[in-house]
């Protein structure tokens, strides 16, 4: 192996990931395995997109409390006794406010508990509104693709608008002397690659292996978004290795990964700039570890961050109900249609003001208007009945009445005269809550990319 | 033997013979994005060579028009062809049947070559 003889060289920079999301858990054996080799910096990404609105703009994690105090309390322990930073991104799974105080007072309490003394920083990922606002003005917003335009009234509807932080307020935080960092919504790599690119190290580098790592050992095979993993970084690579026994990193896992959930995978967009991939390599090196070079992070001339938000667009309620009968089914498309149109008769309600939606389950339920297979061999179908009003009582009545003529329609040819439907549940009817739909997915020029409020906190 | 020469008069293939992996998931809430991964690099360099999948296919196997294909890429260290589509109802909105786009790749098990 070549080395270059500098003096200024740098030594390897140990990154133990814990798990692909904070409360996916991982078994304690991989974690001290992981603590065994000394790790610069325990981190975990604890968020995502993926589950949908709703969480968001609720406010509420998707992820379960227990098992995130579980996985903070490992973290933590293990991290102020050997005096291993600890640092977490998009808290509370979404990353706004309400997200990160919940994450923080999970934190708090594992702090009283096992008599834990160090300092807290605390990024928050938030945008008001006013600020996104002025940036429309200045024409400093771009929309992503698909995505619809974004208006001042747009903006003033959207709740919890955040932003994806880059490396710079952990860099802040942690030159604070912050040994645990809470972070509203972060890019998911920024957890990882903030304190190596703060020492010199590489930022494409750093930045692609923190996007590995932040799906900690999905990309080894056989993958697990339920186990840890180590990255090293180097002046001129860096090196997957698993920590279970099971699991090994190859080129091929390691390389597969970088497509996932992206839509181009040799240029990945992130805050302030691109890991470009064209000239990347992946080697497996032995004992189940896979060394990376090539990787490239290509600044762009404007700093960007991605913004998120969601605005609420009515209450939901829903019934599940099963049908057997052959007549019905051959006919189910008519029978739906002529039900729809007879509860919007009897409930006067207008489209826009209440929706009615059949999630045909043995039909098309799963992929909906893109189903290619038009006619149904299912001998029985699935129907979630779905009415979406403009509160919650709206959607429940409108449920109700659906629901029934549904049971009861007499369609041409019916021979089982007792009711059209089963149903599995009574209460039939189930009331859902908010519904929230993605209104924010733009990019926003700033001028200061650690414009994020922070603080720190004595614990 | 060229490719060319191989399929010459031959029924044609499908998708299925070749591929590892076939799956559709979100990249972010309004695009669906579908990997196939190849078996045999010869399979991947075959696709790419005589350019297999088009924006065209694409619209085609899910009946949508062409400008909801926003891109198609190889990527080599993975032998991965990589298309994202325009999802027709952006995760979690009202209407939408699969808020992780999961479950949307099955009419690439339609494609013959």
């Amino acid at each position: 192996m070549t080395r270059k003889n500098s003096a200024r060289k740098l030594p390897p920079f140990k990154i133990l990931s814990t798990t692909a999301i904070l409360g996916y858990g991982f078994p304690e054996s991989s974690f001290r395995k992981g603590m065994s080799l000394k790790p610069d910096l325990i981190a975990a990404d604890a968020g995502s997109t993926d589950p949908g609105p709703y969480y968001l703009g609720a406010g509420k994690s998707f992820t379960n409390r227990s098992a995130v105090k579980r996985d903070l309390r490992l973290m933590i322990k293990a991290g102020i006794e050997n005096n291993i930073p600890v640092v977490i991104g998009t808290a509370g799974g979404s990353g706004a406010r309400p997200h990160v105080e919940w994450c923080l007072e999970i934190v708090r309490e594992i702090a009283r508990e096992e008599n834990l003394h160090f300092k807290l920083g605390i990024a928050y990922g938030d945008v008001d509104k006013e600020t996104v606002k002025k940036a429309l003005k200045e024409k400093r917003i771009k929309p992503l693709a698909f995505v619809p335009r974004l208006t001042p009234e747009v903006i003033e509807q959207s709740e919890n608008i955040v932003a994806q932080m880059g490396v710079e307020p952990f860099i802040k935080l942690l030159g604070e002397g912050c040994q645990v960092v809470v972070a509203g919504r972060s890019y998911d790599p920024a957890v990882f690659a903030a304190l190596p690119i703060a020492r010199g190290y590489d930022p494409g580098l750093a930045l692609h292996l923190g996007k590995i790592l932040e799906c900690a050992a999905i990309a080894a095979t056989p993958g697990s978004g339920s186990d840890c993993a180590l990255g090293i970084l180097e002046e001129d690579s860096f090196i997957l290795e698993a920590l279970s026994p099971e699991r090994k990193f190859t080129p091929q896992s390691a390389a597969a990964h970088t497509l996932y959930e992206k839509s181009d995978p040799y240029e990945l967009p992130g805050p302030g700039g691109v890991i470009n991939l064209r000239n990347c390599s992946f080697e497996d090196i032995g004992r189940g570890r896979v060394r990376v070079r090539g990787s490239r992070f290509v600044p762009t001339d404007k700093y960007w961050v991605k913004l998120e938000g969601v605005r609420l667009t009515g209450y939901r309620s829903v019934s599940v109900a099963g049908v057997r009968d052959p007549i019905m089914i051959s006919k189910i498309d008519a029978i739906l249609k002529a039900v729809e149109d007879r509860a919007r008769d009897i409930m006067k309600i207008k489209p826009e003001d209440g929706r009615i939606f059949f999630h045909v389950y043995g039909k098309n339920g799963v992929m909906g208007e893109l189903e290619p297979v038009k006619k149904t061999a299912s001998h029985e179908l699935g129907i979630v009945i779905e009415t979406i009003g403009r509160s919650q009582e709206e959607a429940d009545a409108l449920l109700a009445v659906t629901r029934s003529a549904l049971l009861h329609y007499g369609y041409e040819g019916r021979i089982a005269t007792a009711g059209n439907l089963a149903f599995p549940f009574s209460p039939s009817d189930l009331a859902m809550g908010k519904v929230f739909e993605f209104s924010v997915y733009h990019l926003m020029q700033v001028d200061d990319p650690a414009f994020f409020e922070t603080r720190t906190e004595e614990l | 033997m060229t490719a060319k020469a191989k399929t010459a008069g031959k029924k044609k293939r499908n998708i299925l013979q070749v591929a590892r992996v076939i799956r559709s998931k979100n990249s972010g809430p309004f695009e669906l994005t579908l990997d196939i991964m190849f078996k045999e690099r010869r399979y991947f360099d075959l696709f790419r060579e005589k350019n297999i999948i088009t924006a065209r296919k694409i619209a085609r196997l899910y009946r949508i028009p062409e400008s909801d294909v926003l891109k198609i890429v190889y990527f080599e260290p993975s032998q991965a062809i990589k298309v994202t589509i325009k999802r027709k109802i952006p995760s979690g909105a009202p209407g939408d049947s699969d808020i992780y786009g999961a479950q949307q790749h099955v009419p690439l098990f339609d494609l013959e070559f």
